[in-house]
């Protein structure tokens, strides 16, 4: 069915055909990674730049190799490096690109709706790898290929989310992305971290950390930020982790089959103990398989777009 | 003779005089020289004979429109918007008088940039302009600045507008000093603490856009504040650009305690809510933010039990380069002379949630007694010439690119109104006819 918007900004907007028109392209993706040869034909021509106004290894190799496996041109600028750093703005940045010929723009800014407005500027089509506080869909994409995979049916899946859910655009995607699959999201994490209106978008908002776990099919850890700390929104590491981190015996009241998930990079021993890390319930490793997957799938079904 | 204007069969709104109905008026030399009742008077007209005629048939006849809080950029930031096209934007919104903030570069915290502003209205002959001057050296909200100076000078009042005076020992000394020089005090009413980073209302707009709130409390605890300074020290204060609910209900308690607190409230807040901000829309950033359903109800009953008295624009023209850009960095601001009157007649009049005389109370009587002027906000027998005629009935569609301002920054593009201004008249001259704003000097 593939995809009705030039870009990919968020999961706001997503409907639950174009999610499973994703997830099935990325299984059939996920087996060219598993396979000896690493190559397919399906972007050869295309130009993509990726531009990271922030620090990221995981998103960024991600996405590049996600690419190159399907023979595109791949090039990526960061902000530090580039006339960023002399005050050129977000639009002018994106014109240039955009002028060289650049098929698909795969942005990450630290603020919430930078995507939106190069999309609004720029003939290419945009890629949101993370936009401030705001979505992360391809991140939130792989997370629900990674449930879809496991367990099948997600709109079946009680999913907890818990951490800093108020800085998270990972968990502001796949609140979005996981409530339109029908599925029933719970969130979880200290008051001053949860946005104060956040069940007006279809979740439920938990008081203890036990009720988020109580039998359920997905435990999301989410990352906190150190910056949190400083701006005095937890007094500190060892409270967080003591009332806020997840560790096995936590992990134990949610389902003995449950998938215990985590965006990366995690901070061992504060949102997650090094045991629930390690655990079998983990998949944090194949996360990111599938996240290569699911990259190869948007940019194919993305410019694939284009002749339609 | 070009002095003298009749304005024949205009239905006329002034309740100073308490006055409503058809009335002729009769402007000689800058003053309103007689007021005739249709009804009991034939029309002699044989000694105005040389008189300009405005036929304000089916129009509405209202004094000049006095807005307590605008920004005009000059000095300092003329490429926003100068006093030139300052004027010209608010002449066209139907404004015969402005009261401008002071935070332009230098700050008007002295005489000299009280002057040089006084000056520049009056060569460029278009509307009244009135400085508004510091409460605090700088804008810094350290030390008081030279108020007696300023008064002097000719400041109609004093704000630190764009930022809160955050010190309370500094308010309540501001307030306590002012009161010598019988110099209103207008106050933004912001705690930073609360605000913080944020760039839209904390509700669930925000919660959807992933961008960083401001709490309604941020307002609320500053309003209660200066209610409780005013109240101790027996000083009137003025509070800006009044946006929530629980501002306007800890106002309406005040004033039923007796504390001499005035409040304003801007078109945007009784217009539209956070939802504006969608798509990251720039153009709906503003400061304070734009609020909910809930606030835009109890800003409308506000106004219509009279908690609030004053409708300003806070006009805020920005450059479009500092709107063009990321959310989080844009600007705070929404240019607002031209579509204040279509926003009343729209959103206030034709719902009947206030009438007529009510809406000339807020925008002509009120403001000219905040600012002590007068001789303006009536349409009486010797009062100034500034009459504003507005055609109630006229739908248009907002077209910033058509805005005499230089800031085209508005979440009203293509809204459609009602209630166009037909003619300004300032000081006897009439400055917009038909709609378009004529300038017959420019020694600017």
């Amino acid at each position: 069915m593939g995809l009705k918007n030039k870009n990919l900004l968020g999961l706001r907007n997503i409907t639950r055909e174009e999610i499973m028109s994703v997830l099935e392209t990325a299984k059939v993706m996920k087996k060219v990674l598993e396979s000896n040869n690493k190559k397919t034909p399906h972007l050869q021509g295309k130009s993509i730049v990726t531009l990271f106004y922030e620090n990221s290894t995981r998103t960024r190799l991600s996405f590049e190799l996600a690419a190159k496996f399907m023979s595109a041109n791949a090039s990526s600028i960061s902000a530090s490096a580039s006339s960023v750093a002399k005050g050129e703005t977000l639009i002018d940045t994106g014109k240039t690109i955009d002028a060289m010929g650049t098929d698909v723009v795969i942005i990450r800014h630290p603020m919430s709706g930078a995507p939106h407005l190069l999309a609004q500027n720029i003939k290419a089509c945009v890629i949101n790898a993370g936009d401030g506080m705001n979505e992360h869909p391809t991140q939130a994409l792989l997370d629900m290929y990674t449930m879809w995979d496991k367990k099948k049916d997600l709109s079946k899946l009680k999913v907890a989310i818990i951490g800093d859910i108020l800085h998270s655009r990972v968990a502001r995607s796949n609140i979005w992305g996981l409530t339109k699959m029908g599925a029933d999201v719970n969130v979880f994490g200290p008051p001053t971290l949860m946005p104060k209106d956040i069940s007006d978008l279809g979740v439920r908002v938990c008081k203890k950390i036990t009720d988020a776990l109580e039998a359920a099919d997905v435990v999301m850890g989410l990352r906190i930020q150190m910056e949190r700390q400083k701006k005095g929104l937890f007094p500190s590491v060892k409270e967080y982790s003591s009332y806020f981190g997840i560790n096995e015996s936590l992990l134990k009241l949610a389902k003995d089959d449950c998938l215990l998930m985590h965006p990366g990079p995690v901070n061992r021993g504060l949102e997650l103990t090094t045991q629930v890390i390690d655990c079998q319930n983990s998949v944090i490793n194949e996360q990111v398989t599938n996240g290569v997957a699911v990259r190869m799938a948007l940019l194919y079904l993305l410019t694939r777009r284009e002749h339609v | 003779m070009k002095d003298r204007i009749i304005i024949r069969n205009g239905f006329v709104v002034d309740p100073k005089s308490s006055r409503q109905g058809y009335f002729d008026i009769i402007i000689i030399d800058g003053k309103i020289c007689e007021v005739i009742d249709k009804n009991n008077n034939i029309n002699c007209l044989s000694s105005y004979d040389y008189a300009q005629v405005i036929d304000a048939s089916g129009l509405t006849v209202i004094p000049g429109l006095i807005d307590v809080h605008c920004h005009l950029r000059e000095p300092g930031f003329e490429y926003k918007e100068d006093i030139f096209s300052g004027s010209m934007s608010a002449a066209k919104g139907g404004f015969t008088s402005v009261a401008c903030m002071p935070n332009t570069k230098p700050v008007a915290d002295n005489k000299t940039v009280i002057e040089y502003i006084k000056n520049k209205a009056k060569n460029i002959g278009l509307i009244n302009v009135f400085p508004i001057g510091a409460i605090s050296k700088g804008l810094e909200g350290l030390e008081l600045a030279e108020i007696g100076e300023l008064k002097d000078a000719g400041a109609v009042a004093i704000s630190d507008d764009g930022s809160p005076v955050s010190n309370s020992s500094l308010m309540k000394k501001a307030l306590l000093y002012s009161s010598y020089f019988d110099i209103p005090v207008i106050s933004h009413c912001e705690d930073l603490s609360l605000a913080e980073e944020g760039v839209m209302n904390e509700g669930k707009m925000s919660a959807i856009l992933g961008l960083k709130g401001i709490p309604s409390a941020a307002e609320e605890v500053m309003v209660a504040r200066d209610i409780i300074l005013s109240e101790y020290t027996n000083v009137p204060v003025h509070i800006a650009h009044v946006s929530t609910k629980l501002s306007v209900e800890l106002i309406r308690k005040a004033k039923h305690r007796g504390v001499k607190v005035t409040a304003e409230t801007c078109p945007h807040y009784f217009s539209i809510t956070e939802e504006a901000c969608d798509n990251f829309n720039t153009n709906a950033k503003v400061n304070p933010p734009l609020r909910t359903q809930d606030d835009v109800e109890a800003i409308i009953e506000g106004l219509a039990d009279g908690t609030i008295d004053i409708i300003a624009t806070d006009h805020a023209p920005h450059h479009i380069d500092e709107k063009n850009v990321e959310f989080n960095m844009a600007l705070n601001g929404i240019s607002g002379f031209e579509t204040a009157v279509g926003l009343c007649i729209t959103n206030l009049i034709k719902p009947k949630k206030i009438d007529l005389a009510d809406l000339v109370r807020k925008m002509c009587v009120n403001p000219a007694r905040l600012l002590k002027l007068t001789n303006k906000g009536c349409l009486d027998v010797g009062y100034d010439a500034d009459v504003t005629i507005i055609d109630l009935n006229a739908e248009y569609k907002v077209d910033s690119s058509k805005f005499y301002s230089k800031g085209k920054n508005t979440p009203f593009n293509n809204y459609h109104l009602y209630g166009e201004v037909k003619y300004t008249i300032a000081g006897g001259k009439i400055i917009v006819d038909g709609g378009n704003v004529i300038c017959s000097q420019t020694n600017w």
